[in-house]
């Protein structure tokens, strides 16, 4: 039984190949270190990953959420030091507006519920102005999709790094940037009246992504740790002989196959969501996240506990995957937050709609 | 290392018509059934109604038309059994019956017992228990004593099986039982046969209360119980590789995640009425995961539909679905400043009071939570 499409399975394995063979343990620690990744991201863009949300006839991979969750989930997996995964969000937002994709390093601002840019025409051009903050690699991308508002309309605007300055840098826990930009108002050319994308799309899409992430980084952390189980000998035995440690890895498990398959979920909801006139794909996309953010805190538990000491050092590289877990587990709105949004909108219909809205969703 | 990866699937537009009926259905039969009752879900016992479900063809929906079965896909029973669910039920005297016994029958049974006991099934008149439990063998299925030996036309049953979920009610066991006390490996001599508990001498069968005070389930003596020889379920000595594909197909339904749903219900009742932060993380959360359950639930059944062996796949929905059902009760204590009330509360109370007592048998019934967590490092390469 297989759904998949045939891109699905084609970038599937283009990039899980690309990211195995290309980022390692030096590859990692010289990226926290600060080092530009520039030959990885040469390859990355050379198998055009970036613009898999980009329709065919500006120059994309032409895919859906379906087939960009496939390289969303193999950026997680593979702890890709580069913004593979907010450009791939940067080419979908400016595609909506009905704009092109450079071929740089891109990412999207704002990231925060709470924050808003304000851009303005001015002429034939555009003016973005107002604060960023934890704009994901600000200090390394060339050009930022930014999303704003003017007189009651959503705009975005492409901003190259001219056009904004970099207040403070700041960081995840993983040492992924994660910058304050100043938009000064500086002249653009490229910017549009946003139709098909409201704010609150671009934060839940920044969502399911990240949810992707954590799915893709427990598939990694559930391979490592099965196979430290069988490597590691205690009392004689490997460790994964001890029924006390199978129970552990066997809750691990059911948290990864849960986390995948809601992000599946949403992935698939979401290219429903396209394809029919005012659909809508926020339950699910609030349910992914929701759902990869409980497994990250679960599983990064379990891993830990299973590696032992060792797993709790620098020299390891299971803290690559964990603190990372922990850092996209609260961006884009933690478990709590979607929780918390979902559970007011379910409130406000009632509960007899309850059952009948969950199986009319699919 | 098995993938893990429960691929989405959808349910076909076939079972649209099939959702419409089940509603009529339930409006039609259950429209002023109490929420206290629904909160007993798939435990909740009601003969007249599994009549009534048979007779409107929603049991062995899958079963081929010749045994007077429906000849349904495996999706469109998945949607009648969740909508049953949904709704609280009371489906537990046909439960066995029509999600294992028959199949057991059809796939192992001789002609004549399929012939003689399925159409009776489908028709919500056979109902059935499982004879798998002793008192000294629970987990370790394969230590059961419970012997069938043979004699003129059959075998004389003797021994004691416990833990028998409406033996007290229903009218067949099949029991899994020694018929080869010589054999070699534990594993082997075993076999399944059909017990009918209501014509036959040497069974005495005494209810145990549960921790709540309600007799469901009950221990069976049985002291030289004669068994007609056509009522051996397939091969003997067969026996244990047939209990082990039978219990595979039960672990990954919705009733594996459905058993508290009416207390979700009740509790985004009252989130409704008085809206606070607390309220609402709290529903949307359980809600996140019963939609993430039930895709999972789904993504199997189109497993079970394409002939692929769902086994393990199963053990982790149940896996989940058990923590899952098992954490509402405890949410809805810590949510809602309310205590639970058995007989003279309000809804949400009376659910609250129910469901925190079933709560502990959800990961006991069906293989318990260390078993399934076995089978799935099994899965991971572990063992």
């Amino acid at each position: 039984m297989s759904g998949d499409s045939e891109l699905r399975t084609i970038l599937g394995d283009q990039v899980n190949r690309l990211l195995a063979d290309r980022v390692g343990k030096n590859d990692l620690e010289s990226a926290e270190a600060g080092a530009p990744q520039d030959k990885l991201w040469a390859s990355i863009e050379e198998n055009g990953l970036p613009s898999v949300l980009v329709p065919e006839d500006r120059g994309g991979v032409g895919g859906g959420w379906d087939e960009a969750e496939v390289v969303i989930r193999a950026a997680g997996k593979y702890y890709a030091p580069v913004p593979l995964v907010e450009s791939v969000l940067a080419g979908w937002l400016l595609s909506a507006a009905g704009l092109d994709m450079p071929l740089s390093m891109i990412s999207i601002a704002p990231v925060r519920a709470d924050e808003a840019l304000t851009i303005q025409r001015d002429g034939d051009g555009y003016r973005v102005t107002g604060t960023a903050t934890r704009v994901p690699w600000g200090r390394v991308v060339e050009h930022i999709a930014a999303f704003g508002h003017c007189d009651g309309e959503a705009y975005v605007a492409l901003v190259p790094r001219a056009a904004w300055s970099v207040e403070q840098e700041d960081r995840n826990i993983a040492s992924e940037p994660r910058d304050s930009l100043r938009f000064d108002g500086a002249a653009l050319a490229a910017g549009a009246l946003s139709g098909a994308v409201d704010p609150d799309h671009l934060f839940a899409f920044g969502a399911l992504a990240r949810a992707s992430q954590i799915a893709g980084a427990l598939e990694s952390v559930l391979e490592q740790t099965v196979q430290y189980a069988n490597d590691r000998t205690q009392f004689g035995k490997p460790i994964g002989k001890f029924q006390a440690v199978q129970q552990e890895l066997a809750r691990m498990a059911g948290e990864v196959a849960a986390a995948g398959a809601a992000v599946e979920a949403g992935s698939r909801a979401a290219d429903r969501a396209r394809q029919s006139q005012g659909g809508d794909a926020g339950f699910e996309l609030a349910v992914a996240k929701i759902r990869a953010s409980e497994a990250a805190s679960i599983v990064a538990g379990i891993t830990h506990q299973a590696h032992g000491a060792m797993g709790f050092t620098y020299e390891h590289t299971l803290h690559f995957a964990t603190r990372r877990l922990w850092s996209w587990r609260a961006e884009f709105g933690s478990e709590t937050y979607w929780a918390e949004g979902l559970g007011r909108s379910l409130a406000a219909k009632g509960a007899l709609a309850l059952w009948p809205g969950l199986v009319d969703r699919g | 290392m098995h993938s893990f990866r429960f691929e989405p699937a959808e349910l076909p537009p076939e079972t649209a018509a099939m959702r419409a009926e089940v509603r009529e259905f339930l409006n039609d039969n259950l429209a002023d059934y109490p929420s206290a009752m629904r909160a007993r879900s798939w435990a909740g016992y009601d003969a007249e109604f599994s009549e009534k479900m048979g007779q409107a063809g929603f049991l062995g929906l899958t079963y081929p038309k010749e045994y007077g079965g429906h000849g349904r896909t495996a999706f469109e029973r998945y949607v009648m059994l969740e909508e049953m669910l949904a709704a609280g039920a009371p489906v537990s005297a046909h439960w066995i019956a029509d999600r294992q016994s028959g199949p057991l029958i059809l796939n192992f049974g001789t002609e004549e017992l399929k012939q003689r006991i399925v159409p009776a099934i489908a028709r919500g008149e056979a109902f059935f228990c499982i004879g798998m439990s002793e008192p000294d063998s629970g987990s370790d299925l394969a230590s059961i004593r419970t012997r069938a030996t043979r004699t003129e036309g059959g075998w004389l049953i003797n021994g004691t099986k416990v833990w028998t979920s409406g033996a007290h009610l229903v009218h067949y066991m099949i029991a899994l039982v020694r018929t080869d006390p010589e054999a070699e490996r534990k594993h082997d001599g075993m076999s399944q046969i059909l017990i009918d508990l209501r014509n036959t001498d040497g069974i005495s069968i005494r209810p145990i209360k549960n921790l709540a005070g309600e007799e469901h389930f009950n221990e069976c003596v049985f002291e030289d119980a004669f068994v007609p020889d056509a009522n051996l379920v397939g091969v003997e000595g067969e026996g244990w590789s047939q209990v082990m594909a039978e219990l595979a197909f039960e672990r990954s339904g919705p009733e594996r995640y459905m058993s508290s749903y009416q207390l979700i219900f009740e509790m985004l009742n009252e989130v409704s009425k008085d809206t606070t932060a607390a309220g609402a993380t709290a529903v949307g959360r359980l809600v996140a995961h019963l939609a993430t359950l039930r895709s999972m639930s789904i993504s199997v059944a189109a497993k079970l539909q394409a002939g692929e062996d769902p086994a393990l796949d199963g053990s982790v929905v149940k896996e989940l679905g058990t923590l899952f059902e098992q954490s509402i009760p405890v949410i809805a204590h810590q949510t809602l400043e309310r205590e639970p009330s058995p007989d003279q509360g309000d809804d949400f109370g009376q659910a609250l009071a129910y469901t925190t007592q079933a709560a502990p048998s959800f990961s006991l019934r069906g293989g318990t939570r260390e078993i399934i967590r076995g089978i799935i490092a099994r899965g991971l390469g572990l063992r």
